[in-house]
């Protein structure tokens, strides 16, 4: 169904990614495979046209692009919240996975149910799966891990209008990470947020993709957030939202501060930003 | 990550020390002693002044009686006016218990779908701007009896904030949640107990707080009806029967009541509201200027 040039691409990506990332995207089954898939909305607004993407296990995939490219559209289609206008999207592995349980969805806003308790929002993913409470103390102990993960151990009984921005966006974070899916979606998660608490959570996030064997794939129109997270960059274009360029950061892991202020990481910014121009000279 | 952890502590310190207010500050104090005061002091001159102008111009009692001879007939006449004021407050509370259950059972009804909602709705309006004065009489001829017909006088009246504020709550659940509830495939049910419900209590509230009132109103209008045509007992009816004889201090005490009744039932459901929002919901969360 892929053009051999895309295997190819895929191919040198594998070769590029220096020694001490997480395996690489295995060549032969991606995690998920977008395959000419379009999407219409209701008022005619062709959001997505023709789009080819392969998600690796274990990869870091950020969609960059202007606003109106469809990245968000992207998302949707994957978590399935939306269904594609032509075109299929696969789980080559489907027969292992129940997607539901293997999703965790994160929006750019926090996204808390104000009236439960940071413990009761967490728990949602596993309170709405098992039809019916559980049985024995399981469920706490995954929320707890999931609120560990995410350095907020201790306020399972705070509401969310008591904590701060960041605070928020942490249990949003560990909503979606309490089921253990191993595709987290992550729709501009910290675009709302200060540039400190960002960075600072932009530095958790990675450390816990590098720890847990997770496959992002990461929303943002910030070229500089994208050069540091991710291992692939997919730059999108807007009316109609498609994909223009693909970049591979073959920066090591685990990435920090040193990363962030290396020529190296400037380099790859400067490409990247070019890439975004071009996209954005076409519309 | 327990560097993290320390973090986030102060993230949340940082956010306590500006949000809790001083409740020693002399300032706060003196503000939370005059919100109590100035209208008690706006009531007592008020007072005064009727009992001033009475008495200067020597208004007769059975025209304008002053306050202290309202005060007098609400002692004296204790023994009619205290069942009365109960007959009222039955029918008050009947009226709007039974509007909680249609107004919140017809609105959830509208939320399983949008075609029940658009068949029913403009009926619940044309219901709702049908002044109740006009048909009371018309309900009270066809139901033969009286406490009935009172009851449905002010679930007509009462019942329509209710179902119109619950079923704008209802359909007011953030779309993202929305969206969440989908990714883990929550049943239908699922969607309106842990979402749609908690999203509508507020809304719902709301409702019963105008409601609760409008359900006195509706009560009171209905006992009216019922009182002119002879039949009728409630504090209502005390009214007109006062009225006929010229006894206006029994008049004056009997309206009093009344009134002290709608304010007793508005703080009663403003503290309800409190009770079930105060920890999450905007609009009973203090904010410091």
């Amino acid at each position: 169904m892929r053009a051999p040039a895309a295997q190819s691409a895929a191919a040198a990506a594998a070769v590029t990614i220096g020694a001490d990332t997480p395996p690489p995207p295995a060549a032969t089954r991606p995690l998920v495979r977008m395959a000419h898939v379009s999407k219409r909305f209701g008022n005619g607004v062709l959001a997505l046209r023709d789009l080819d993407l392969d998600i690796g296990r274990h990869e870091f995939v950020s969609l960059l692009g202007p606003s109106g490219c469809g990245k968000s559209t992207a998302l949707r289609l994957i978590a399935g919240l939306t269904s594609p206008s032509s075109g299929a999207i696969d789980w080559p592995e489907r027969a292992t996975l129940a997607p539901a349980t293997d999703i965790g969805f994160v929006f750019q806003e926090p996204t808390l149910m104000p009236w439960a308790s940071v413990f009761d929002n967490v728990n949602l993913p596993l309170k709405l799966q098992r039809r019916a409470p559980a049985a024995g103390g399981g469920t706490a102990m995954e929320v707890d891990a999931a609120l560990a993960m995410v350095g907020l151990t201790g306020f399972e009984r705070a509401y969310p209008r008591e904590l701060s921005g960041g605070m928020k966006m942490r249990v949003s974070i560990a909503r979606a990470l309490v089921t253990r899916p191993r595709l987290l979606l992550m729709d501009e998660p910290f675009a709302a947020l200060d540039e400190i608490t960002r960075v600072k959570l932009n530095n958790d996030l990675l450390e816990l993709w590098h720890s847990q064997s997770w496959t992002v794939v990461f929303v943002t129109h910030s070229v500089y957030e994208s050069v540091y997270l991710s291992n692939r960059i997919v730059v999108m274009a807007a009316r109609p939202g498609r994909i223009v360029a693909e970049h591979v950061v073959d920066a090591p892991y685990p990435r920090d501060e040193e990363f962030r202020t290396s020529p190296r990481y400037n380099e790859h910014c400067r490409i990247v930003s070019r890439s975004l121009a071009l996209a954005m000279e076409g519309m | 990550m327990n560097g993290h952890h320390r973090a986030v502590r102060a993230e949340q310190a940082e956010r306590l020390d500006g949000a809790e207010a001083n409740p020693a500050d002399p300032a706060e104090r003196r503000q939370r002693w005059l919100r109590i005061a100035l209208p008690i002091a706006i009531g007592v001159v008020t007072l005064l002044a009727w009992d001033l102008v009475v008495r200067v111009n020597q208004i007769p009692h059975y025209i304008l009686p002053g306050p202290l001879r309202v005060a007098e007939a609400m002692v004296n006449g204790w023994d009619t006016l205290w069942p009365a004021l109960m007959v009222t407050v039955q029918i008050t509370f009947m009226a709007l218990a039974v509007a909680v259950i249609g107004g919140v059972g017809l609105a959830l009804l509208f939320a399983q779908s949008k075609w029940i909602e658009i068949s029913f709705f403009p009926y619940a309006v044309v219901l709702q701007v049908t002044p109740i004065i006009a048909i009371a009489p018309l309900i009270l001829i066809y139901v033969d009896n009286t406490h009935i017909a009172l009851l449905i006088c002010a679930w007509i009246v009462a019942f329509f904030p209710i179902l119109s504020n619950t079923t704008l709550g209802l359909n007011s659940a953030d779309h993202n949640l929305l969206d969440l509830f989908k990714l883990y495939g929550a049943s239908r049910w699922q969607v309106l107990r842990y979402l749609r419900i908690p999203s509508a209590l507020p809304y719902f509230l709301g409702g019963l707080r105008i409601a609760g009132g409008l359900s006195l109103i509706g009560a009171v209008v209905a006992e009216f009806t019922a009182g002119t045509a002879g039949k009728g007992s409630g504090l209502a009816y005390r009214i007109l029967e006062t009225g006929y004889r010229l006894n206006i201090p029994l008049m004056f005490a009997a309206l009093a009541l009344i009134t002290l009744t709608g304010v007793l039932i508005f703080i009663l459901f403003t503290a309800l509201s409190h009770l079930l929002l105060h920890k999450w919901h905007e609009s009973a969360i203090k904010r410091e200027s």
